[in-house]
């Protein structure tokens, strides 16, 4: 009697200690989480304060006139551009100008308002001797100005702008001519050494023939091995040796993937370098492993009655798999390789290795063409010293993302309007 | 013509699966029994055309180039590059192939001009040729595939076979690309091992992959030792299972053992999306807030932080891995028998106590497993360390300074033109070849480890 008093003493007495730890362990646990929940926080909402500012692009709208004397028709191509600019810009300028002036205060039009005046005139030469309104962009120190990205209290002498320069984009302020549009040249333009002109379109398109090279590739092979492995194959060394491979190909770092293509796809087979093709190869093989094990998976989950009914009726075995397994593991197959695939687009290594960081002004018409991709490109600008590359930068990633999210809605989407359960 | 090529290839694949499944049908209309049904003598002729001559045309587009180029090299460029070296001859085959591609660049010599054109209109003869023999041999096989249509052809098997070796050939990719990154690996860490020594390289202490751009230059022969590289590997790869393996073991635990389905539903996804944010958002994130951050509360303390110091990328990679590790040790846990936990909080353990005494020893195994496959992802992870790690080999344990990791050599190393003739390239193969070694050895201990323990509970 005694003794077992004292053990429930002993329990009792012990009772509030264990309690506490019990608090202590749960406490712990709901740190880590929170944890985790602040970083994903804090990194969403470092993207999108940095990002979002490239969204919008500080444009100027003047009325320009072409002049005769410094455009001839007979010269075209050539021609005074940027002369014609300068004059017209400066009809807004109250005061006399000194030539370095002049000069210091031109820079508040983008280096690609030339071009894009000497591209109109050239289609259509009527133009010479008219006047006609413009509308540019303005050149990223402004930009970054009128975003509120340059403190006007700091000093002059650490500021990008002079006091000049900012009374003089105030003053055009004031009459109207700047205005801040929707930046639709992130996405339709494509590279350039200036950020207010750079663009993602070669990227993205870059991107895209790399995602179908590597579907191309990766989907039809991904699906013979692993129907094979999963429906055919006899266990012996062969098929095991198959399935080590495939679960450690799983696991090998991606750069090293980068270093084969480098070595076979360029160096032996003599594809050409930066190209989405090779790209997409590099990137199929890195996404065959995840969909031969996806495609398993929904091959697993089919039911075996399914599979001898068919028998049962004199399918054979191909039949059986082919015309009822497969159709019926469909969507758990495209789920796991649309997943794949996403993985594929954020994949930034590999694409470094071969070539896919050049700076490339020109979007690739075909895969053999030399590209950029999504992620290089956002590496490519992360990595510029300019202001105005590190918003297009975090602006890049929030494109980048909002592919990812959407390929992964689409892929749990899938999965969840076909998928059946038995 | 390429294009022509395969196009040409669809059609006549899809002409004589068209023309068999008429003949067969015909025969099967005029009351003879089939062996096979009249599919698969469609699909019969389809694989006999489309397969030989795909590999056909992969081949001839691999082939060709080099071989026409061989040919110029032989015939006429012979008396031009006698004597030079092959880094030249090179350059001047490069130079006339951009001539034959339309783009030529200042004044070319005559006889570059002349190859340029000889080898645009070699390679037009050859893709013209390529045209004809897709044609060519398409009609001979479909004719041949029209002559096997027999009401005792055995179609349906014949098909099968195809596409059953089909099937193993795509498994067999998975064995040719470990075999090629093998391969290559070792051909040309082969070559780097030819220029510099392999002892230097496994156990110098100094990292300097320069090379001198002239013959008679002072002070600039490349050091190859790759310790250094692996030791700053090893600082972050610690820095991140520092910051990842408590955080992930502790929300796993919590997950698994004491949350709500509400929070398990919320955190789940949280976590995965976590999981799912490409390498260069998080090496991004790594240069735009954390390193600054980082220097900020340096300055504020009166410790000098480095701008590429380890712990921003080491840092960052722990919340990469936070994930990974979770999942892992949840598994881990959840695949420990219910009859353990029920007998444990039948005794009068607390819960908390069931779990840090009878389940996480239970499941020790498949979390180490886990932690090992973290391990192997830190060393491997490129994109983080290249943008947020430094460049410059510091042998130093001290995470405040600023160290470089093997994948960012390869990286660097690699990035821009490459020729695979000085041991600044080879030396990115060499790296490459460890971090392949390293990562393979621990994916294949903790998979082991992870199988093992599976198979004792299942």
């Amino acid at each position: 009697m005694k003794t077992k008093m004292d053990t429930i003493n002993l329990v009792k007495r012990s009772l509030p200690r264990r309690n506490r730890n019990q608090i202590i362990l749960k406490g712990l646990g709901v740190l880590a989480i929170v944890f985790a929940f602040l970083m994903l926080i804090i990194l969403m909402s470092s993207l999108i304060t940095s990002g979002y500012k490239a969204l919008t692009q500080t444009h100027i709208e003047f009325s320009v006139y072409i002049d005769p004397a410094k455009i001839k028709p007979e010269r075209l191509p050539r021609g005074n551009f940027k002369g014609v600019l300068q004059d017209s810009i400066f009809v807004h300028h109250e005061g006399e100008l000194s030539k370095s002036e002049q000069k210091q205060l031109a820079k508040i039009l983008s280096n690609g308002a030339q071009f894009e005046l000497r591209d109109s005139v050239i289609s259509d030469p009527g133009l010479i001797g008219q006047s006609i309104t413009l509308k540019v962009p303005t050149s990223d120190p402004y930009d970054q100005l009128n975003k509120n990205l340059i403190d006007r209290q700091t000093e002059e002498e650490f500021r990008r702008l002079k006091d000049n320069e900012i009374l003089w984009f105030d003053s055009l302020d004031q009459k109207g001519l700047i205005s801040k549009p929707l930046n639709w040249g992130l996405i339709l333009n494509t590279d350039s050494r200036f950020p207010e002109l750079a663009g993602l379109r070669g990227a993205l398109i870059g991107s895209f023939w790399a995602l179908l090279v590597c579907f191309l590739i990766s989907f039809p092979l991904g699906i013979g091995a692993a129907i094979y492995l999963e429906e055919f194959a006899t266990k012996n060394r062969f098929s095991n040796f198959i399935e080590v491979n495939i679960n450690n190909l799983a696991a090998v770092p991606s750069v090293v993937f980068g270093l084969l293509a480098l070595a076979v796809f360029i160096g032996w087979l003599g594809l050409p370098r930066s190209a989405p093709l090779v790209g997409g190869m590099t990137l199929a093989l890195m996404t065959m492993p995840t969909i031969i094990i996806a495609t398993r998976a929904a091959l697993k989950a089919v039911p075996p009655s399914i599979r001898e009914a068919a028998l049962g009726v004199g399918a054979s075995r191909q039949q059986v798999v082919f015309g009822h397994v497969l159709p019926l593991a469909m969507p758990g197959i495209l789920t796991g390789t649309i997943i794949g695939l996403a993985q594929a687009l954020g994949e930034t290594a590999p694409l470094l290795l071969i070539g896919m960081n050049a700076f490339i002004t020109s979007a690739p018409g075909t895969p053999l063409d030399t590209s950029t991709a999504l992620p290089t490109q956002i590496f490519i600008w992360a990595d510029s010293p300019e202001r105005g590359f590190v918003s297009r930068a975090s602006a890049a990633i929030l494109v980048l993302l909002t592919f990812l999210i959407t390929m992964n809605a689409l892929a749990i989407f899938l999965r969840n309007k076909f998928e059946r359960t038995w | 013509m390429t294009t022509l090529a395969f196009v040409l290839l669809i059609i006549f694949a899809s002409l004589g699966c068209i023309i068999n499944h008429r003949s067969a049908v015909s025969i099967r209309n005029s009351g003879i029994r089939l062996a096979s049904i009249t599919l698969y003598h469609g699909l019969f002729s389809l694989f006999l055309v489309l397969i030989p001559i795909l590999i056909l045309i992969l081949l001839w587009l691999v082939l060709q180039d080099p071989l026409l180029e061989l040919y110029l090299l032989r015939s006429v460029l012979d008396e031009y590059l006698a004597g030079s070296s092959k880094g030249e001859t090179d350059l001047v085959l490069a130079e006339i192939r951009s001539i034959a591609g339309g783009t030529i660049f200042g004044q070319p010599e005559g006889w570059k001009l002349a190859a340029g054109e000889q080898l645009a209109a070699l390679q037009d003869l050859f893709s013209k040729l390529l045209v004809f023999t897709v044609s060519v041999l398409a009609l001979i096989l479909i004719l041949i595939a029209r002559y096997k249509v027999r009401s005792e052809f055995r179609a349906r098997q014949n098909v099968e076979r195809i596409v059953t070796w089909l099937m193993i050939a795509c498994s067999v990719v998975a064995i040719f690309t470990t075999l090629g990154i093998i391969a290559s690996l070792m051909l040309e860490t082969g070559r780097f091992f030819s220029l510099v020594p392999i002892t230097e390289f496994l156990f110098g202490l100094n990292w300097e992959p320069q090379i001198p751009m002239r013959e008679d230059q002072v002070a600039a022969e490349g050091a190859f030792g790759w310790i250094p590289v692996f030791v700053g590997t090893l600082v972050i790869t610690a820095v991140a299972l520092l910051l990842s393996v408590p955080v992930g073991l502790m929300s796993a635990i919590y997950l698994n053992e004491f949350a709500n389905h509400r929070v398990r539903s919320i955190s789940k996804p949280v976590l995965e999306i976590l999981a799912g944010v490409p390498t260069i958002v998080y090496g991004f994130f790594a240069i735009l807030v954390v390193t600054p951050a980082f220097r900020r509360f340096g300055d504020s303390v009166g410790i000098d932080v480095s701008p590429n110091t380890a712990l921003a990328a080491g840092g960052v990679m722990g919340i990469m891995l936070i994930p990974f590790i979770s999942s892992f040790a949840d598994d881990a846990l959840s695949a420990v028998p219910k009859s353990l936990r029920d007998g444990s909080l039948a005794l009068g353990a607390t819960p908390s106590e069931t779990m840090l005494k009878v389940l996480f020893p239970a499941a020790i195994p498949g979390i180490v497993g886990g932690i090992l496959l973290a391990v192997s992802r830190a060393i491997g992870e490129t994109m983080i360390v290249v943008m947020a790690a430094g460049l410059i080999a510091k042998l130093t344990l001290n995470p405040l300074d600023s160290v470089t990791t093997v994948t960012v050599q390869i990286v660097t190393l690699l990035i821009g033109d490459t020729s695979f003739d000085n041991p600044k390239t080879l030396a990115a193969f060499a790296l490459g070849m460890m971090l392949f070694i390293v990562t393979l050895i621990i994916n294949i201990f903790a998979l082991r480890i992870v199988q093992k323990y599976r198979e004792i509970y299942d």
